[in-house]
C-alpha cells in the first residue's frame, strides 16, 4: 500500500479552481521536493493531506485510508506559519508536544535545541523569527513519523542554519519514512531530493527522479524550474 | 572526500567520481571494509537512496563488493584498481592537452611546457 495517494483530487475556493486533477503517489523511504511558484497550490495540496481541507473532488488516501486521526498520528507536519503560543517557554513546548504526540522523541528534540543553541528556559516571544521557525522545524522533526511535510521550511532562516536544517532532515528521517519539502528556493534543497514534482496552475506539470531529470536536461533542477516557469 | 556537488549533474555519479578516487588515490584501501550507506550518506550530506544508487554502480564495476550480511569492502583486485587509475590519468591528460590547446598552444608545445615545469613543480610538492 502506497503512503500517500492522490486520485483524480479536485480543490476549489468559490469556483476558483485550485487544484485539478491532481495524481499522485508518494512511495515510502523517498524525500520529495514539492516545487512551484507561489500561488500554484502547493499549500492547498499540503493541507488536503493533513486533513485541514476538503476535497471538492476525488480522494486523498493515506496508508489506503482517508486523511483523519490515524493519518495524524504518523504524520509531521510543518506549517508554513507557526502555531505554537508565543508565552510558552521552549521547555513547556517540549512538554506539550510529548504529552500530546506519542510517538515524540524529547531525548532527540533536546539534542537538537542544543545543536542550535535554543535555550530551554526561554519564551518564544522572546525568540527571533528566524529561532522560532528552527524551534518549530526541531519539534516537527523529532516525531518518528512515517511522513514528514514541511512547507517552507527554509524561508525565514540564514544559509547557515539551512544547511544544518537540511543535515537534520537527512539524519532524522528514519528509514521507510518519506519528507515532502514545498519550497521555491531549490537550489538550497535540491541535492537531497529523490524525486520532484512541479506543480503549476493548480497542476501536476512534471514529476521525476531528480537525477534523471539532470541527465536528460543536463541541468540543475533550478535552472529546469526557471526555464519551464519563465515569467 | 569533499562534498560540493555540481547540480547540473546526476549527484550519484558523482558520489561514484567521489568514492572512485578515493579507491585510486589509495585512502581507501583495498579489502577495506567501507562504512554503512547510512554513515556514508551523512558524511557526504547527501540522500541515503542516491548512495545506495552509487555503491550499486560501483559494485557493477566490481570495485567493491558485498560479503552478506557483513557489509561492504573495496576490492582486493589490484588490477583492477590499477587499469581504473590510468583511465582516469587519460581523462586528466587529455583535459590538460585540451585546456592547452584551448589557449593556442599545440600538443607538443604543451608536452614541452610539461617538462619544463615538471622539475619546478616536483620540488614544489615534495
Amino acid at each position: 500500500m502506497e503512503l500517500v495517494e492522490c486520485k483524480n483530487l479536485c480543490k476549489t475556493f468559490d469556483e476558483k479552481q485550485i487544484l485539478e486533477n491532481i495524481n499522485l503517489t508518494i512511495p515510502r523511504g523517498k524525500i520529495i521536493g514539492l516545487l512551484g511558484k507561489n500561488g500554484t497550490g502547493k499549500t492547498t495540496l499540503i493541507k488536503l493531506l493533513n486533513d485541514l481541507l476538503t476535497p471538492t473532488s476525488g480522494e486523498v488516501l493515506i496508508n489506503g485510508k482517508k486523511p483523519g486521526v490515524e493519518s495524524k498520528k504518523i504524520i509531521s507536519y510543518l506549517p508554513e506559519r507557526t502555531y505554537l503560543d508565543k508565552t510558552m517557554k521552549v521547555s513547556q513546548v517540549i512538554t506539550f508536544f510529548e504529552e500530546f504526540y506519542d510517538n515524540f522523541n524529547k531525548e532527540k528534540a533536546i539534542k537538537l535545541l542544543k545543536d542550535l543553541n535554543l535555550e530551554l528556559n526561554q519564551r518564544i516571544s522572546q525568540m527571533s523569527k528566524g529561532m522560532q521557525e528552527k524551534l518549530q522545524l526541531i519539534l516537527v522533526m523529532s516525531r518518528d513519523a512515517e511522513l514528514y511535510i514541511l512547507d517552507e521550511p527554509l524561508g525565514g532562516v540564514d544559509p547557515a542554519t539551512r544547511d544544518y536544517i537540511l543535515d537534520t532532515i537527512l539524519t532524522n528521517f528514519n528509514e521507510g519514512a518519506s519528507v515532502i519539502i514545498s519550497t521555491h528556493l531549490i537550489a538550497d534543497i535540491e541535492r537531497i531530493l529523490d524525486e520532484v514534482i512541479f506543480i503549476d496552475k493548480g497542476k501536476i506539470y512534471l514529476a521525476s527522479p531528480a537525477d534523471e531529470l539532470r541527465s536528460k536536461e543536463n541541468a540543475s533542477i533550478d535552472e529546469i524550474f526557471r526555464r519551464c516557469f519563465k515569467c | 572526500m569533499d562534498y560540493n556537488f555540481d547540480n547540473e549533474r546526476p549527484i550519484y555519479i558523482q558520489l561514484v567520481e567521489k568514492i572512485r578516487i578515493e579507491i585510486v588515490s589509495g585512502k581507501l584501501k583495498k579489502g577495506q571494509k567501507i562504512p554503512s550507506v547510512r554513515e556514508l550518506a551523512l558524511m557526504m550530506k547527501v540522500n541515503p537512496n542516491t548512495m545506495q544508487k552509487a555503491l550499486v554502480e560501483l559494485e557493477n564495476e566490481k570495485l567493491i563488493y558485498t560479503e552478506r550480511t557483513n557489509g561492504k569492502y573495496v576490492t582486493e583486485d589490484e588490477k583492477l584498481i590499477e587499469r581504473v587509475k590510468s583511465e582516469l590519468a587519460k581523462e586528466k591528460i587529455e583535459n590538460y592537452i585540451n585546456s592547452m590547446n584551448s589557449i593556442g598552444i599545440s600538443f607538443d608545445e604543451a608536452i614541452k611546457y610539461l617538462q619544463e615545469l615538471g622539475d619546478k613543480l616536483k620540488n614544489k610538492h615534495n
